[in-house]
Formats: structure tokens, sequence, C-alpha cells
């Protein structure tokens, strides 16, 4: 397995920054021609995002993982309904991005690398993703997988699979108790 | 008077008095308009009310209240769209995907702020009675009296002997939880059983009694933590801490006018509500030389609609309440109904909700709680009881709660992947958030009046807000973030973060003032029972009555003062003096 330094990271960010990208399904559409989805995202598109939750949120023994919980989808009606037209872009070059950066690393696309080799590649963007937010400008735009994992966040742990499975969800609690003891490994209250 | 641009629409006077007629009509269906309602029909006063917005009725127009959060397609969040349009509203307090059909849209009604003032409203039978905060601390003579006491404002005509019996009354229908903790600054009630303060809770509540003599107390919040049979009788339940309150309540667990005086007055057979009628001016008889009726335009089909009655209860929510009565002029009062000393839409006032302190705290790490508090544990005001103890006026209360964030990571610790989930999943360390619900000086600058240019869809005058923060606000801010950083730094927390936001004033959904009560009809719109000086058949009990913004939680004053002038006006009436 190929371990990706820190310095490789960012020559793979700053090629690709010094291109002008559109959208990734032009990108898609241009390199690979996929099937087409609805709007921004393209049918594989999502299936990347889905990879993506999964690998920052994966399945374990006690619960489902963020593909379960549709993260991919979640991540496609956030970008579209809530994103600015700025974060959009980020994050719609951010799929471009992650590919190249997987192909410069693996000579692989995202898609068909290897479970660690996933998870290598997230833990080097997510590293590169803390150093660009650390020395950023207040005013320059967000690192894409800062958005990225916000997402798969906010929508695999409010997701039925997450908030109940992961977390533990009590809608009609029926009281309230102000100091109960706590045992080590009970999940955190999903709401 | 209809405006002459409103030619385009029908007036509706033909069909004579009679069916138009009730023996009082209540303008607003909201926290003091329901009770209103309440009161007067429980007499057998044949009332009706006039509501602006939409009917809500309890339960059958809750279309969330029992929406897990993955129904939600946006898990709460507004679309970008949406907050576009209604950069405004979007601000307010639990506004979200769940909560806001009970909000109104910017563009519906607006309104020209002089100064930037965010007016946050609700529109719809129950108005923000459905959507708000339900905190409801007695106010006590301290506040009453500091005014007057310290110089920095007019004397209420009332003390709180006279509505001490009223908040009893209000408390024992709608139902408040709550501990009797003897606060001289914050008197006992009649209150239905508390919801415990958690360990951190009790940590501070011991720290700042110990070294700074200060109460720390659970919330009093108006909740059903133990129906009693009043409560059963209204169809309302057992409060089971959801915490969902906002969305409406499936067990009619907290207050709200839809599910408890509305219903209730309704049972009387003395009830009509009206809804989608919002108020043109009430009618003033020069002969008879009081107000015989109220102008309603139709919201949807914009037909205008007289209606009768001996009383007028003006319910409107504070702001609104002073645009209704600038906007009903006559020979006798051509600057606005009962505004003989010109103070009608002015010394208008807010709550300062600007300053807040976060911080954490180590240990406790083996203990939790069980779900969700409704309620938040409450600081009492420690300032300028006695005597005045710092460099400004008013006082302020403190609401707080301490919880367990989720997850916590370790510096370097890999955030991708099966560890970083089950971390993510647990509880994190103890954290504190404390933030200020102060008072603020009611001055003649701070007004609102109407627009001399601009009208709304139905031709009425908008508002224009022209209200401000002053000095006394900045120290108040100041003193609030040093002394919550002491209190705890010295109970042991730390990463101690003090804020001041720079919301602007409206944002507290406080608004008070407009239409202040006071002893003399020279300086004040109201007297000791709410009616207009100058025109006794008015009375007005909502925000727009107060003298002082107090630093308490209003709604329940207004509830008292609302019960008290109902019962008053019912009196008046008997003897045929009204």
């Amino acid at each position: 397995m190929k371990k990706i330094t820190r310095r490789e990271a960012i020559t793979t960010s700053a090629l690709v920054l010094g291109g002008t990208l559109v959208g990734s399904q032009v990108l898609l559409t241009a390199c690979s021609a996929p099937k087409k989805g609805t709007g921004l995202f393209s049918v594989d598109d999502i299936k990347i995002l889905d990879e993506i939750g999964e690998t920052i949120l994966p399945a374990t023994a006690s619960s489902p993982g963020a593909r379960e919980a549709s993260i991919g989808k979640f991540m496609q009606i956030m970008v579209t309904d809530c994103f600015d037209s700025d974060n959009q872009k980020v994050f719609l070059e951010g799929i471009i991005k992650l590919d190249d950066f997987s192909r410069t690393t693996y000579n692989k696309k995202f898609m068909n690398l290897s479970g660690p080799e996933k998870q290598d590649l997230l833990v080097a963007v997510d590293e590169e993703a803390k150093k660009y937010c650390h020395n950023k400008p207040k005013n320059a735009p967000r690192h894409y997988f800062s958005l990225m994992k916000e997402l798969t966040m906010k929508g695999y742990f409010t997701s039925e699979p997450g908030a109940t499975k992961a977390l533990r969800y009590v809608p009609i609690p029926g009281r309230y108790d102000g100091c109960v003891d706590y045992a080590k490994g009970d999940p955190a209250w999903a709401t | 008077m209809i405006e002459s641009d409103s030619s385009r629409v029908n007036i509706n006077t033909g069909t004579g008095s009679t069916e138009n007629t009730y023996d009082a009509i209540v303008i607003g269906s909201g926290i003091s308009g329901g009770w209103a309602a309440k009161e007067l029909c429980e007499h057998g006063v044949k009332t009706l009310v006039l509501e602006r917005g939409r009917n809500i009725e309890h339960l059958k127009d809750y279309p969330t209240m029992s929406k897990d959060p993955w129904k939600f397609q946006h898990r709460g969040q507004m679309t970008k769209d949406f907050l576009k349009e209604n950069p405004l509203i979007s601000k307010a307090a639990g506004f979200g995907e769940g909560t806001a059909h009970f909000f109104v849209k910017d563009k519906d009604h607006p309104y020209e702020q002089e100064k930037p003032f965010d007016w946050i409203r609700g529109y719809q039978v129950g108005g923000k009675s459905i959507i708000w905060g339900r905190a409801c601390q007695r106010w006590s003579n301290f506040e009453f009296t500091a005014p007057s006491r310290y110089g920095y404002g007019l004397d209420w005509p009332i003390r709180y002997d006279d509505v001490a019996p009223w908040y009893s009354h209000v408390e024992k229908f709608i139902g408040v939880c709550g501990n009797n903790d003897g606060v001289e600054g914050m008197p006992d009630g009649e209150f239905l059983p508390p919801f415990d303060l958690n360990c951190v809770e009790k940590h501070l509540q011991q720290k700042v009694k110990e070294k700074y003599g200060r109460h720390l107390v659970q919330g009093r919040w108006a909740h059903l933590s133990e129906p009693k049979d009043i409560h059963t009788e209204q169809g309302r339940g057992r409060c089971l801490s959801r915490n969902l309150c906002m969305r409406g309540c499936p067990y009619g667990g907290y207050f709200s006018s839809v599910s408890s005086t509305l219903p209730w007055a309704s049972k009387t057979n003395n009830l009509t509500i009206r809804p989608f009628s919002v108020v043109h001016s009430v009618i003033y008889d020069e002969q008879k030389e009081k107000v015989t009726g109220v102008r309603v335009i139709d919201t949807n089909t914009k037909v205008i609609t007289d209606y009768f009655a001996r009383i007028i209860f003006v319910n409107a929510s504070a702001l609104n309440s002073s645009l209704i009565l600038l906007n009903s002029t006559s020979r006798r009062f051509p600057n606005g109904l009962g505004n003989d000393s010109e103070t009608l839409g002015k010394y208008v006032g807010f709550h300062l909700y600007r300053g807040s302190v976060s911080a954490d705290i180590d240990g406790f790490e083996d203990t939790y709680y069980y779900v969700r508090n409704p309620t938040e544990p409450i600081l009492a005001n420690y300032r300028n009881l006695h005597k005045q103890d710092t460099d400004y006026v008013g006082g302020f209360t403190t609401f707080l709660s301490a919880y367990r964030s989720r997850g916590d990571f370790e510096q370097g610790q890999v955030a991708i992947g099966e560890d970083f989930k089950n971390a993510a999943s647990l509880p994190g360390g103890w954290k504190v958030h404390m933030y200020m619900q102060g008072e603020t000086i009611l001055k003649e600058s701070n007004h609102v009046r109407l627009s001399t240019d601009k009208k709304d869809q139905w031709g009425i005058p908008l508002l224009v807000t022209s209200v401000g923060y002053d000095e006394n606000d900045e120290k108040m801010i100041k003193d609030f973030l040093m002394e919550s950083t002491s209190m705890l730094d010295s109970a042991g927390f730390k990463n101690i973060r003090a804020k001041d936001n720079k919301q602007a004033p409206g944002l507290d959904i406080h608004e008070m003032g407009g239409m202040r009560m006071g002893a003399d009809p020279k300086t004040s719109m109201l007297n000791k029972w709410n009616q207009l000086h100058h025109c006794k058949n008015v009375f007005v009990t909502d925000g727009a009555c107060m003298t002082s913004t107090g630093n308490q939680s209003p709604s329940i004053l207004y509830m008292a003062l609302t019960a008290r002038a109902a019962n008053f006006a019912v009196e008046e009436m008997k003897k045929g003096n009204l």
C-alpha cells in the first residue's frame, strides 16, 4: 500500500486548482460518459459520494455506515438546495480533484481503490483540508473535503440508521432525568 | 377612515350592525388575546376574536409535530432560495424546516427600519404563543419600582401585590413547572414539579451560591410536568420531554392559545374567531365619546367589514397594537386613538440578548442525563436590586444549560474511518452555555410610527421602527460578560468564551412598550387597569402596555395583566360604566 505524503497531496491539489473546472458532470461526461443524473450531479457522482461517506463513517459491528444512510443522495440534495454557488463549485470540482488525486497516487479511479487505499487517500485529503483551513484567508473558498465531511457527519447522524443505531434516538423520552450514571461506551443521544 | 387607494375594495357595512355586533372584540389571538377571550367568555361575554392570519387548530394543524429528523429533506435547514427571500424571519430563534409555517414570510409583511430592528412575527390563530420560549418567572417589586427609584423611567401605576393573585390565576391554568426557591428578586408561584438540574448545573448552582450568594434555580417554564384536573379538562396531558415544542405538541404539554385558552373559551359558546381579518382601525364615535367597533379587512377578499362591541381589547402584539391605534384617527384624536399625551408609539423597548458565554469543564465523565430537558435553569438577576451597584441601571436574568457535546477527538487522531465513527458516536466533554436577558430603558426616541407614503397590500400604512441600543445597554453587556466569565472561572470551567453577537434589537422577540401604563394621563396612554386614559372602553394588555421592560420573561405578565383587566372590564360592564 502506497503511503501518500503531505507533499504529494499538496502538489496534486495545486495542479487541479490550476485548471479551470466547470462542473463535475461536464468533465465526467467528457471523460467517461457516465449515466446522467438530474441537475448538478451525475449518477456516478452519487456513487462516489456514497463511497466517500462510507469511508469516513464505515459500517461496523454495531451500526451501518453512511452508504446505508444514502449519504450521496443527501449530499446531492443539500449541495443543490442549500449551498451557494461558490460552495457548489468547490464541492463539484472536489469530486474531480479527489478522483485526480486517486489517479496520481494509485493510478486508479477512486471507485476502483481497495478499502485501505480509500482510507489512506481520505486521511491524506483530510489532513490537507485541515491545514488549508488553518492557513486560509478568511474569505478564501472552503476546502472541498471539509464540505464533504461536514455533510457526511450531519447526514449520517440525523439519518435513521445513524440516529437509531450509531446513536440512541428516543423520540418520546417520557421524562427527563438530570443526573444519571454514564457507562463507558454508551452512545450519545441523537437529539 | 378608509384611504382613497382602497377604492378597489368593497365596503361591507350594509348587512346591518346587529349580526356584526358582540359584547367584546379582542384584536389578536396570541398569548394575551387568548387570555382576554377566555376570561370574557367565561363571564358570559359574547366575544369576537379577530386574527389576521390563518386558522390553526390544536393537533390538526401541526404538520411536523411527530416527524423524525430524517423525515426533513434538509434535516431542519432552510434552502438557499428561501433564505434569499426571507433573510429577516430566518434569523428567529427556533426557525427551521420544522417550524417555518408558524412564521410570516418577509415579503408579505414589510416594514421600514430607520435603525436595524428585526421584527419577528407569527400571524396565525395562536400567534407567537405556538412558538414562544415558555419561560415564566414572575416580576418582583424590584422591577416595578426600579424606574422611579433610580430615576430612569416612569413609575408603574401598579405594584407586585396588584398582579400577584393574577399570576397565580394564570399559573394554575396554563401550568408552570418550577421550584419555590425563596429568591427575593424572582417571587415564588403556583408551580408544578420542576425539571431536574443536571450534575454540572448542580455544581455551578452550588459554586455561585457559595462564592457570590447568587441563585441558580430550576427553569420556571409553561410545561405540564404533572397535569392537574384543570389541565386534563382542557384536553392537555403531561409533557413527555420531547423538547420539540415549537412544532406544536401532540399532548398539549406546553401552553399555547390554541391548546388551552381558545378551545376553553370556545366551550362556553360565547366565542367567535374570525381568521384572515386584519384590523384597519378602531372606530371612535365622536357623539358617544367612546369606541363603537373595529374596521376589519378580509386579508383574502379585501372586503372591509365593521364589527361592533361595547369593549375592545387590543392584543395585536406590541408594535401592531400601536400601529392600529396610530391608524385610528378621528377629529377628537387626530394623532391616534387616545393619544392626547403624544406618547403613542413611543417608549418602545426590548430585551438585551446580545451577550453569551460558553465554557468547558473537566470531570463528570461518569454522569449523563436522560435525553432532553425542555426547560432551562435560571440564574436570577443579581444586579441593582436594593440599590444601584453598577454604572448602569436595570438588571438581567441569565439562562443557561450544561450539556455533553458529541464526539471528542484527540489531537492528531485519524479523523476518517471506524475509530473516528465510534468516537463521534459517544458523548464528549461537558460544556455550559449562558445567555442574558437584560432590561432596556424605554425612552421617547425609541419609537414606532406610521409611514407617510408606504402601505401594505391591504392599504394600511407600513410601520416605521426607530429603535436602537444605548450606552446603558453596552455597559450592561460588558458587565454580564465579565461577571459570567468570573463565575465560570471560579467554578472551575476552562476555555471560557465570552461573546457579544451584536444582533439587532427585536430578535429577542420581546419588543415592548408604545402605550405605556401610568398614573398621569399627560405622560402615559393607559391607566392601571390597562384602559386608554381618554377612551375607557378600549383595553390594551399585550406588550404595548409596558412601562418598563424589567428583566424577567414578559409573556406571563401580559397574561396576568390581561386576566386582571378582563375581570375589571366585566365588573365595569355590570355596573354600567362601560
